[in-house]
């Protein structure tokens, strides 16, 4: 008997339970997408984390105070015995030829005030090397001046929510604004750049590191971003950096260089798992609806018995039998698959029309396993069934059914 | 060719045994037309399973054309009843959702037969029980009559040796009743061996012999009564 031969037959059979059998075919649709839609949130998740650190540029090296055991994690424990300062900078940036440029971080919050509107501000003492480094736009005006590393111009950069919430309708450039009780001149506003590495850039204050050094009364920075003159280089110019550091603050190591890939792999391998838990638990969905597979089939096993015993005084055998419910088992969760792997498909699309920073695409192996999942659940839930049916006692079976 | 020698079944029904038979002797040459008689319970339905090959004896032997049944396996078994036995039951027993031809035609699709020729053969089939015009019907189409003829097409388009029918007539009446009994000797003209379960002596004793059965014992009746 020709497996088409099977189908027709299988098929012929299922028509008479048409409600139980969509609601089987349902069940597995639903394990698929959801296999589906979680590893594509997963991965979604994943290409927004990767695109957010490939917008820091491939050459970027973070040096910040304190050593961490292995060079691949961001510091959970540090201890800084000297501080991070500009003239460690000015060193590096001198002595190093593979660091192209650097630029100082100083971090802090004060008030920012312009006329009767006024608000918290987080502050950022830079330098004009922040523009190319992390790779920022202005939507008007200019950015810091360049080689003012120790003047500190009081002049200001601001963020495009600032410039919406303090200076609403008018036009800031050139107008004063006044940040912790001193004046700055806001000389341009930021591009729209969104949150990057937790830090809202729309929301900062940017102004010359010299200047914030008064404003806040310090001289420690909180990070240097580096910029090395090539991929390629990246490892030697965090070498090079580490060298002078160590040298600078008389032989101790206290300072840790961060490469953007670096993170970038340890944040891929927690993503990767946590794609891999969610498919794990979607999964799940697909074994219970192995069991409405099993269910419709038992049913049909038990009032096809009749059919069953027929078939077996017709010549038919066991194998046969067998292979027919598989094969019905099989398509049903075939067609459940297939409808489950467009809904998916669907699902993630609607998730991307709604987050459209969220690269939610169902990952391919994801598509692929969980249809051979839901094949195989379909053949391993329909297995119990079939053997059953092929096992009937014909004439017992005979004797259950009038026609 | 049918030997059974010593032939008895045992069942365990609520863990007690049952003698369904308890020792039947028959010889069935080709060509036959048997009787197989007795009140209900007296292991007719027991015996017809036994030698349509549904079942195993308990005990004794069965040799079909000469190959001890109770050797095969149960694969084997399915290919004697597709190819050499022919049923014919007494409440028809068609897929209500085939066609009559798709009834017909079933026993070929166990064989891998194509369709093709699985429709030719279900054609003259149902031609030769005098129903051609009906093949495209489905069962609760037909009268009781025409599904029995259905059924008598079916179990004979493998060119069986052997036609078992189990009380044939008994959901027809009179008139279809004799229809379809004359159409079963009409097979048994042609050279097949027709076993006939009944317990109505009308129909018992238009066969060449009777087995009578009483208590799972058979007692043989050679001659036509009626004759």
């Amino acid at each position: 008997m020709s497996a088409l031969e099977l189908l027709r037959f299988a098929a012929g059979a299922l028509r008479g339970h048409r409600l139980r059998t969509i609601l089987s075919v349902l069940g597995v649709a639903i394990g698929v997408a959801s296999v589906m839609v979680l590893t594509s949130l997963g991965e979604g998740a994943r290409g927004y984390i990767t695109g957010e650190f490939m917008s820091l540029g491939s050459n970027l090296l973070i040096v910040l105070p304190g050593k961490t055991e292995t060079e691949a994690e961001a510091p959970i424990f540090s201890q800084a015995p000297h501080d991070l300062t500009l003239a460690d900078m000015e060193d590096f940036v001198r002595r190093s030829p593979r660091v192209r440029r650097a630029a100082p971080i100083l971090l802090g919050t004060a008030f920012a005030a312009h006329g009767e509107r006024r608000r918290e501000v987080s502050v950022i003492g830079t330098t004009a090397e922040m523009l190319p480094i992390r790779r920022m736009s202005m939507a008007i005006g200019r950015f810091l001046p360049e080689g003012e590393l120790e003047r500190g111009a009081r002049v200001c950069v601001i963020g495009t929510k600032i410039k919406q919430e303090l200076f609403p309708d008018e036009n800031p450039l050139g107008t004063v604004l006044h940040v912790g009780g001193e004046r700055f001149k806001v000389i341009g506003v930021m591009a729209p750049r969104g949150v990057s590495l937790g830090f809202d850039l729309d929301d900062m204050v940017e102004m010359p590191v010299s200047a914030a050094m008064s404003l806040f009364d310090r001289t420690t920075l909180f990070r240097i971003f580096v910029e090395a003159r090539s991929h390629d280089e990246l490892d030697a110019a965090a070498k090079d950096i580490v060298g002078v550091l160590k040298e600078r603050h008389e032989g101790v190591e206290d300072v840790t260089v961060i490469k953007q890939d670096s993170l970038l792999s340890a944040f891929g391998k927690i993503l990767s798992v946590l794609t891999g838990a969610l498919a794990a638990i979607a999964a799940v969905s697909l074994g219970v609806a192995g069991i409405g597979i099993m269910n419709v089939m038992l049913v049909s096993v038990n009032e096809r018995t009749g059919e069953i015993g027929l078939l077996k005084a017709l010549g038919a055998g066991s194998r046969q039998i067998l292979g027919a419910f598989l094969l019905e088992a099989s398509v049903l969760s075939t067609i459940g698959g297939a409808l489950g792997v467009l809904g998916g498909y669907a699902l993630a699309a609607l998730i991307r029309y709604h987050w459209p920073v969220l690269p939610a695409v169902p990952p391919g192996w994801a598509v692929v396993s969980a249809l051979v999942v839901a094949v195989g659940v379909g053949l391993a839930f329909g297995a119990l069934p079939a053997r059953r049916a092929s096992r009937l006692d014909p004439v017992a079976a005979l004797a259950k059914r009038g026609a | 060719m049918i030997s059974l020698t010593g032939i008895t079944r045992t069942y365990e029904v609520g863990g007690r045994p049952v003698h369904a038979l308890r020792g039947v002797d028959l010889q069935i040459p080709d060509g036959d037309y048997i009787a197989i008689m007795g009140p209900s319970g007296s292991g007719k339905s027991t015996l017809l399973n036994l030698l349509g090959c549904l079942d195993r004896p308990t005990t004794g032997s069965y040799v079909l054309d000469g190959r001890e049944v109770a050797n095969l396996s149960d694969e084997d078994l399915s290919l004697v009843r597709r190819h050499k036995i022919g049923f014919v039951f007494q409440v028809f027993h068609l897929v209500p959702r085939l066609t009559a031809a798709e009834n017909v035609a079933l026993p070929l699709l166990f064989a891998g037969a194509p369709a093709r020729e699985r429709l030719e053969k279900a054609a003259r089939a149902l031609a030769l029980v005098g129903l051609a015009e009906r093949a495209d019907h489905r069962p609760d189409q037909l009268s009781g009559g025409e599904r029995q003829r259905v059924a008598v097409a079916r179990a004979t388009i493998m060119g069986p040796s052997i036609l078992l029918a189990d009380e044939p007539t008994g959901n027809l009446d009179t008139k279809n009743g004799r229809e379809v009994i004359e159409l079963l000797e009409s097979m048994n003209r042609g050279g097949l061996t027709l076993i006939v379960v009944t317990h109505d002596p009308g129909i018992g004793g238009r066969a060449r012999r009777r087995l009578r059965l009483v208590d799972g014992l058979g007692e043989l009746e050679e001659g036509s009564p009626g004759a």
